[in-house]
């Protein structure tokens, strides 16, 4: 049997956040993904020993052999913290993906995409999508951080199908007051036959559903992955 | 033949309590932390109005509400659980009813060889009949001895703690037999039919 695991070399590593960086893989062929999808990275030591972790694309499907992996480094993650301060440009790495057939968007019905912090890999992914596919009016999304320095694809994100919500240190000059997401955030993307999709930690993602259903989007039209400091 | 990656060195081999501490390949312990992990909005459920059912090839269809599944004799499991996403959590303490229990009253028919166990979020896992009998599968309603909270499952979940966790259906509702194999939510999206951690069967093809 083939093996299911891919040999990626990283391309390029760029500052996110403090704590977050985007890795440019590339494959030695093309692989499609669909918005949405990870890939499980693989580490493994000279004795065999392996530790692996799934990563969010954060890139398009654009049919190239290139993929981008955002990942935000937990001081105990045995992998981010690896890949944060050990992986130079260059490095091979093991990858398998990409996985997943539940929180994906093909570019076809309305979306709300609802990410909290690290949350947004996924959704960004959904939005580079619509946006290449000059599709931009099918998908709204909200972003809630803490402050400016924690926000994702900073230059990239702004437009007029993106808002980003400020829990604690909103910038100079913001309108909306610091706060939780709550539902006025989310009335404005909210459509008739919307397919919500939720990411951010659990107890975000809890939240962000609940503010959703009272939204007024059925339970089942809501898709959500949590992201845990397992990694 | 896996490939070494350059730098590392990894820095567990072993579960942080000892050898009975031992770690399906590709799993780290994730020591006091419970990750939650699901697909769907937590659901709020009142036990009041709670049901657990086994339907399909049965000789006996039965209903379960809240106060009459815990009439039944309980039992525990003490152990590890392993989650496909690559935690394992050690130590840990269910308690419940076992499967076996609930089919003794439901009675599978010869022909049942499978199950398709069904939450009350919509959330589906299938299981062949041999993983939820023989002492390897409950409905568990306490951990640790409090009750089970609603981002873990509770009111109550399945536990089938020897395959990957997603297989243990949080808020189940209800276990439907069948005569074939029918693949539940994560099966028909890229995860392994069986989930067997010390196999490693993670995703399809594993």
């Amino acid at each position: 049997m083939n093996s299911p695991w891919r040999t990626a070399r990283v391309v390029s590593i760029r500052d996110e956040t403090p704590r977050a960086k985007t890795f440019r893989f590339s494959l030695d062929e093309p692989v499609s993904h669909r918005a949405g999808q990870h890939y499980v990275v693989r580490l493994t030591a000279e004795d065999g020993y392996t530790a692996s972790r799934s990563y969010s694309i954060a890139s398009a499907p654009d049919g190239s052999a290139e993929f981008d992996l955002t990942v935000e480094r937990f001081d105990d993650g045995e992998v981010s913290a690896f890949l944060h301060d050990v992986v130079e440009v260059g490095d091979e790495l093991e990858v398998r993906g990409p996985i997943g057939g539940w929180f994906v968007w093909d570019g076809d019905g309305a979306a709300a995409l609802v990410g909290g912090g690290s949350g947004i890999v996924p959704l960004m992914a959904m939005l580079r999508f619509a946006r290449r596919l000059g599709r931009s009016d099918l998908v709204r999304l909200v972003v809630s951080v803490r402050s400016p320095s924690m926000l994702y694809y900073a230059e990239e994100l702004p437009g007029p199908e993106t808002d980003v919500v400020y829990t604690r240190e909103p910038p100079p000059g913001s309108p909306r007051a610091a706060g939780r997401l709550n539902v006025d955030d989310v009335a404005p993307i909210v459509r008739p036959d919307v397919t919500a999709y939720v990411c951010g930690s659990s107890g975000f993602a809890d939240a962000a559903s609940h503010v959703l259903l009272d939204a007024g989007v059925p339970v089942e039209r809501i898709r959500v992955e949590r992201f845990g400091p397992t990694a | 033949m896996a490939k070494f990656t350059r730098g590392f060195m990894g820095r567990r081999r072993e579960g942080s309590e000892g050898s009975e501490h031992r770690l399906p390949p590709g799993q780290y312990d994730t020591g006091r932390s419970w990750p939650v992990l699901n697909a769907e909005v937590t659901p709020d459920l009142d036990t009041a109005t709670w049901t657990f059912g086994i339907e399909g090839l049965v000789e006996e269809p039965t209903t379960w509400t809240w106060d009459e599944i815990h009439a039944l004799a309980s039992s525990t499991y003490t152990g590890a659980i392993h989650c496909v996403t690559t935690w394992s959590k050690f130590g840990m303490s269910f308690t419940g009813v076992s499967v076996d229990t609930l089919l003794d009253v439901a009675r599978p028919l010869p022909a049942a060889s499978h199950v398709l166990a069904f939450s009350h979020s919509g959330y589906t896992t299938n299981l062949p009949l041999a993983d939820v009998t023989g002492g390897q599968a409950w409905v568990a309603w306490e951990v640790d001895g409090a009750p089970l909270a609603k981002q873990h499952g509770g009111p109550a979940r399945l536990l089938v703690p020897h395959l990957y966790f997603w297989k243990s259906a949080k808020w189940v509702a209800g276990l439907r037999v069948l005569d074939h194999d029918e693949p539940g939510f994560w099966e028909r999206n890229g995860y392994h039919n069986r989930g067997d951690p010390w196999l490693e069967q993670r995703y399809q093809g594993d």
